[in-house]
């Protein structure tokens, strides 16, 4: 195939991925720019196949029999709450591709550069590219890693620190710059790709660690934009437009997300990542969870049943917890069940709830919940004045007054669901330990609020049972 | 300018203009999408497996980079079909109400 027409192919992947992007701007027609977007990818790859010639055709389908299987069943297998994690995880398996073509193609530069020119160097600009697309392909994979193991609990959740941390972080990344300079500079010991890849790997690590659970949503989206840069980057490599358009798309893209997300709550993303969110305040959640607060209120599935039968509004607030019950099912049937009887139910969904931007719609659609039922903040703060019942179902950082009165609150200024000016607060917890970021909560100690100890999952059922009887 | 130069200026055009794109194609992308969102762009990225398998292509010429090629392979088309496969199923997901109750106000 000519190098002409396999670009041309090229530009129809290129603009298949931007309509799945612009498709994606509405729910009604957003899986089919989906399937537009897969189908590109389709076209992309064949003719890369073609293009690769007889040598090795076969070391390719084999490799993407491997990794493509492996994708395939882990993404259909999951699931649906354990989504955070896989999206961490291919996004990492993204970048860590994009650090390995980096360390190929700088083998085969210097091979070329000794034995065939015998001696002289490379452009500076693949030079740069090669150093750059490896350091950020490797934090990518890294950072990726420990958040998919963060998320799927093989290391805990909360922040992990020590003295020095981002000094230390600053003096390692500092050196890979150096290193990569260096590179960029000519200089090709191959040594020198190595310890910037593997350098990236540790730095990316290091970086993940200390970023406490709640935050993760804001860490795979930036890590995703890692990753399409350094793919775009990658094409400049290879010499290849259709790397660079499309990684370039998913750098911007995830660059404008991560930065929403961050507005979302409030915080600049240095802040997010550098300030280890919620290890400051374990002392302060210790604190306050001794006796300090007030007094808890505590009521029986029976007593919250009639309370909901009864209302003339509810609005359901969902968290993380729900994501770990998987209570999503079970909230839609007791909402089913008070609409029957006549109660207005909607969903106020916060923009950071969960683990995901966007966690929540994803879990109450699989429920089948329909989206228009589903509030954003903006839209469902206005409406708790004049709800009956607020159920907040494991959420906690997102519904916490302090977060607006308390200057000394680590979320203090970030917005909130304002749960408390609805006449009742109902909350699903499993216990009165501090949400994951491990802050004290005063809504639990407000008199307008309800607590219903235990799993999300069977409180919900046994609401459900209750209000069948009333 | 050398051939060399002129692609590399008209590569460095394409990415500027990619960045303008990709912002202005996600800032009308409404809350409710963000989790499908960051994982189709995931799945997009995995347009990676192009570059690995050119990598893997000219792996004939040594042992090393046939090695890393083709483990940039199997990583690369993990991510692409992961990606968008997870992307399908949560679209999947996205109903409006049943015909049921018709009276539901339009999300346009």
């Amino acid at each position: 195939m000519s190098e002409n027409l396999s670009d041309l192919l090229y530009l129809i992947s290129i603009v298949t991925f931007i309509l799945a992007l612009r498709f994606l701007s509405n729910p009604a027609h957003a899986r089919r720019g989906n399937q537009i977007g897969a189908a590109g990818m389709l076209v992309a790859i064949v003719v890369t196949w073609v293009k690769a010639g007889t040598t090795s055709w076969w070391a390719i389908v084999i490799g993407m029999l491997i990794g493509g299987g492996f994708g395939a069943i882990a993404a259909r297998k999951v699931k649906m709450t354990a989504m955070p994690q896989m999206v961490a995880l291919f996004n990492g398996v993204g970048g860590g591709a994009a650090a390995l073509i980096a360390l190929a193609e700088l083998h085969k530069i210097a091979i070329h550069h000794w034995t065939v020119l015998g001696g002289g160097r490379p452009t500076v600009d693949i030079s740069v590219a090669i150093a750059l697309s490896g350091l950020i392909g490797a934090v990518s994979f890294a950072g990726s890693m420990i958040a998919f193991a963060k998320l799927q609990e093989l290391i805990g959740g909360r922040p992990i620190t020590y003295p020095g941390q981002n000094i230390g972080n600053l003096v390692l990344l500092a050196g890979l710059i150096g290193f990569a300079v260096a590179l960029s500079a000519g200089v090709h010991d191959q040594w020198i790709i190595w310890i910037v890849v593997g350098g990236g790997a540790l730095f990316g690590i290091l970086f993940v660690l200390p970023i406490g659970g709640a935050d993760m949503p804001v860490v795979i989206s930036l890590l995703n934009a890692f990753t399409g840069l350094a793919v775009a980057i990658g094409g400049f490599e290879l010499q290849n437009n259709v790397l660079i358009v499309a990684g370039m798309l998913v750098g911007a893209s995830g660059t404008l997300l991560t930065l929403m997300m961050g507005k979302a709550m409030n915080r600049s993303l240095g802040n997010l990542l550098f300030s280890a969110f919620g290890q400051v305040t374990a002392e302060a959640a210790a604190v306050a969870a001794g006796e300090g607060g007030g007094t808890v209120r505590s009521a029986s599935a029976e007593d919250v049943a009639v309370m909901l039968a009864y209302a003339h509004k509810v609005v359901f607030v969902p968290g993380y917890g729900l994501a770990v019950a998987q209570a999503q099912h079970d909230v839609r049937q007791l909402a089913d069940m008070l609409e029957a009887k006549g109660v207005e139910v909607t969903y106020a969904i916060h923009p950071v709830a969960g683990r995901m931007p966007g966690h929540m719609n994803v879990l109450l659609a699989e429920a089948n919940v329909p989206y228009t039922q589903l509030k954003e903040m903006d839209e469902a703060n206005p409406e708790f004045s004049r709800t009956d019942v607020a159920v907040v179902v494991g959420a906690n950082d997102v519904v916490n007054p302090d977060a607006r009165t308390n200057q000394g609150s680590p979320i203090y200024g970030m917005p909130i669901l304002d749960v408390d000016n609805a006449q009742t607060v109902v909350v699903l917890k499993r216990s009165m330990n501090p949400g994951f970021a491990g802050i004290e909560n005063p809504l639990f100690y407000n008199p307008k609020t309800v607590m219903l100890f235990g799993d999300a999952k069977e409180s919900i059922m046994k609401l459900t049972a209750a209000v069948k009887t009333l | 300018m050398t051939g060399h130069t002129m692609l590399l200026v008209f590569e460095v055009t394409i990415l500027v203009l990619a960045i303008f794109l990709g912002f202005e194609v996600i800032s009308k992308v409404p809350t409710l999408l963000h989790t499908p969102l960051m994982s189709g762009t995931n799945a997009i990225h995995g347009i990676v497996v192009v570059g690995a398998m050119i990598v893997l292509a000219s792996g004939h010429k040594g042992p090393f980079t046939w090695i890393i090629g083709f483990l940039a392979v199997v990583l690369g088309s993990a991510n692409v079909v992961g990606g968008f496969v997870v992307t399908d199923r949560m679209l999947e997901m996205f109903k409006k109400r049943e015909p049921a109750k018709p009276k539901d106000e339009e999300q346009k």
